[in-house]
């Protein structure tokens, strides 16, 4: 009755979610809830981004590119669906998550097409080439006369896209995403991305596929960066180009790298971090991304496996569950 | 006809400047196997101190009176940019790689590119971000042949470019300091046991390199005009796929490759649209990528254990 067991618990986890987002919209303003929301999508972006710089040691530096993918593609789709699902509570969950699943999908596909050749290769092309194509992902939104072009997309009606994301659906979203992306790691398919990462040649004489699973870890990673980019573009009234810049991937590179590559529960924090410490530097705009670069070079420097290494922070009250990692990278 | 030749000339001297950025790149890739992500910042910084330097030495009041900058004060501006940038090269050496040099490779990758970022927004709280007029260190003079116009200024390119890449040829390959470079590259455990000094011949790669892309910088501070602290980042994606497509960690790679690229993406702008300029030179390193790795003149090595 193992199944029956997990639906039961994932009823209470939703419950539990649905409860305190209630509770915390009561209490908080405004503000505080869009930097616990951002807070939130930062956890998905850092754990999906963990999964293909993490665990399996390819370096992606360009994830702002599949989440700006992710975000046009599930505000387009949310307009179109819109009228098909009515406007009523229902109707807008369902448009609004058949968007965001259509969202994730178009991101890995993306993810697929700019993964397939950079990832037969060993080395780091994969970082150049994430480099370029966020680039031109952003120029071509710029130039897209139909999404608004360098104004933004703000949808069809003058009062823009539909605010449908809520801490529910965040927090929700973030919970099923750091499910499926423990379940990987766990899973013996998540122990070949890991031996992939510690030693390509070795894994490859083990007759690991190591071609396909890096794309696989690559499509998934930039899928869960749609997700991410979804939730946000229903956040406000539009997206612009310009909400997703390369310092947008430099903030998550910072959130993995603070929490420690190829560590879940360190992703999660470190998505927390940037989301915190984005708002207290505020007014330190200028100053902002020379202390994250001072901050990289610095734990590349003192402690290159970040703050929580390869461990998982449950590792400290659960010593059951074996860690999935040989020597440390 | 003279469309196209005029496009090539343009193509070629805009792709002797990638070439110089790219041979920082593949020298460093060739010994340490490092994309060294601050290499296009380098780049900036160099044209940045050729602006200064070019400001020190008075240009601005010679440009008001409409004199023509003498030819000895433009080549201390360009030996002042390299001394600058090959210094701040050995530095980033010293400071950033150096300690990381041993440790698996995605550390030092993710170094290279915290000190790229670090230099960028350095350098627009230093240089401010707005674009500057680059000073006229050489006064255009245009020359016309049969429709095709040829400035002295691209013309210049060519030949200064030209003659770094001879220096650089004669020294990788007629002085010890070339020698101990290709052995390092070659196997730098085995090139340690023949008493070669490492970090010596490193930091001579680096302090080469640098000077290298800060001609490079001034070159194009020449040929585009404008220049700004953001520079470094879309001119230094592109020297890096000209290494790549030339082979990288071969040095006649790079000069092929940067030629290459820049005939591309002259061609590009004028045939096509401007607006792909900068789309072509990646779609040029996916098919190089998909179809030959190793790039035009590179050697397939076997991986080894």
């Amino acid at each position: 009755m193992l199944w029956l067991k997990r639906c039961g618990f994932s009823v209470v986890v939703a419950a539990a979610i649905y409860g305190v987002g209630f509770g915390l919209e009561q209490l908080l303003t405004d503000y505080f809830l869009r930097i616990i929301l951002l807070a939130g999508i930062n956890v998905i972006l850092a754990v999906g981004l963990n999964l293909i710089n993490g665990t399996t040691g390819q370096f992606s530096i360009g994830h702002a590119g599949f989440m700006a993918v992710g975000a046009y593609a599930t505000a387009f789709i949310g307009v179109a669906l819109a009228p098909l699902f009515g406007d009523t509570a229902l109707g807008r969950s369902l448009t609004f998550n058949l968007a965001l699943v259509a969202g994730a999908l178009l991101a890995g596909l993306t993810g697929l097409l700019v993964g397939l050749p950079s990832l037969r290769l060993r080395g780091d092309y994969l970082a150049v080439v994430t480099l370029g194509f966020g680039e031109i992902i952003r120029i071509s939104f710029n130039n897209a006369q139909f999404l608004g072009a360098a104004t933004g997309y703000f949808g069809n009606s003058p009062a823009g896209l539909p605010v449908y994301t809520n801490f529910f659906w965040v927090y929700a979203w973030a919970a099923l995403i750091v499910l499926i992306v423990r379940n990987l790691t766990f899973s013996q398919t998540g122990r070949s991305l890991i031996a992939i990462r510690e030693d390509e040649i070795a894994a490859e004489a083990m007759a690991t596929p190591t071609t396909r699973l890096k794309v696989t870890a690559f499509a998934i990673s930039a899928a869960t960066a749609g997700i991410a980019g979804g939730l946000f573009a229903h956040m406000q009234a539009g997206i612009r180009p310009e909400d997703f810049r390369f310092e947008k991937s430099i903030d998550m590179i910072v959130m993995i790298i603070v929490g420690g590559l190829g560590s879940i529960t360190g992703a999660v924090l470190g998505g927390i971090f940037v989301a915190v410490s984005l708002e207290l530097m505020r007014d330190l705009q200028q100053y902002r991304l020379v202390l994250y670069a001072l901050l990289l070079i610095a734990i590349m420097l003192l402690r290159p496996q970040g703050l929580l290494g390869n461990r998982e922070l449950t590792a400290l009250w659960s010593r059951r569950r074996p860690r999935p990692t040989g020597e440390s990278a | 006809m003279s469309q196209l030749l005029q496009q090539i000339i343009n193509g070629l001297s805009l792709g002797s400047i990638y070439a110089l950025i790219a041979l920082g790149y593949t020298m460093v890739y060739g010994i340490l196997k490092l994309i060294n992500f601050a290499h296009g910042e380098v780049f900036m910084v160099g044209a940045y101190a050729g602006y200064y330097a070019a400001g020190t030495l008075g240009i601005n009041a010679l440009e008001a009176s409409g004199q023509a900058f003498p030819i000895h004060l433009a080549l201390l501006v360009l030996l002042v940019a390299m001394a600058v940038s090959a210094t701040l090269g050995v530095t980033i050496e010293f400071l950033a790689y150096r300690p990381v040099r041993n440790a698996p490779r995605l550390t030092p990758l993710i170094t290279a590119i915290g000190v790229s970022l670090f230099l960028q927004n350095a350098g627009m709280l230093l240089f401010s971000p707005n674009p500057r007029r680059y000073p006229a260190i050489l006064r255009e003079v245009r020359f016309e042949f049969g429709g095709v116009i040829v400035t002295n200024v691209k013309l210049a390119i060519f030949l200064v470019a030209l003659a770094l890449m001879a220096g650089l040829h004669l020294l990788v390959h007629k002085t010890w300091t070339g020698r101990a470079m290709r052995a390092l590259s070659f196997n730098i455990d085995a090139a340690k046991l023949m008493g070669i000094d490492t970090n010596r011949t490193i930091r001579a790669t680096f302090a080469i390199g640098s000077a290298l892309a800060a001609a490079g910088g001034i070159l194009f501070g020449l040929d585009q005009i404008m220049i700004n602290p953001l520079m470094g980042v879309l001119t230094g994606l592109k020297a890096f796929v000209a290494a790549v497509l030339g082979g990288i960690g071969s040095i006649p790679g790079a000069v092929v490759g940067g030629l290459l690229i820049g005939l591309a993406e002259q061609l590009t702008a004028g045939y096509l649209s401007p607006d792909y300029r900068d789309a072509i030179t990646f779609v040029i390193l996916i098919l190089i990528l998909l179809v030959k790795p190793e790039g035009i003149l590179g050697v397939v090595r076997p991986e080894k254990v």
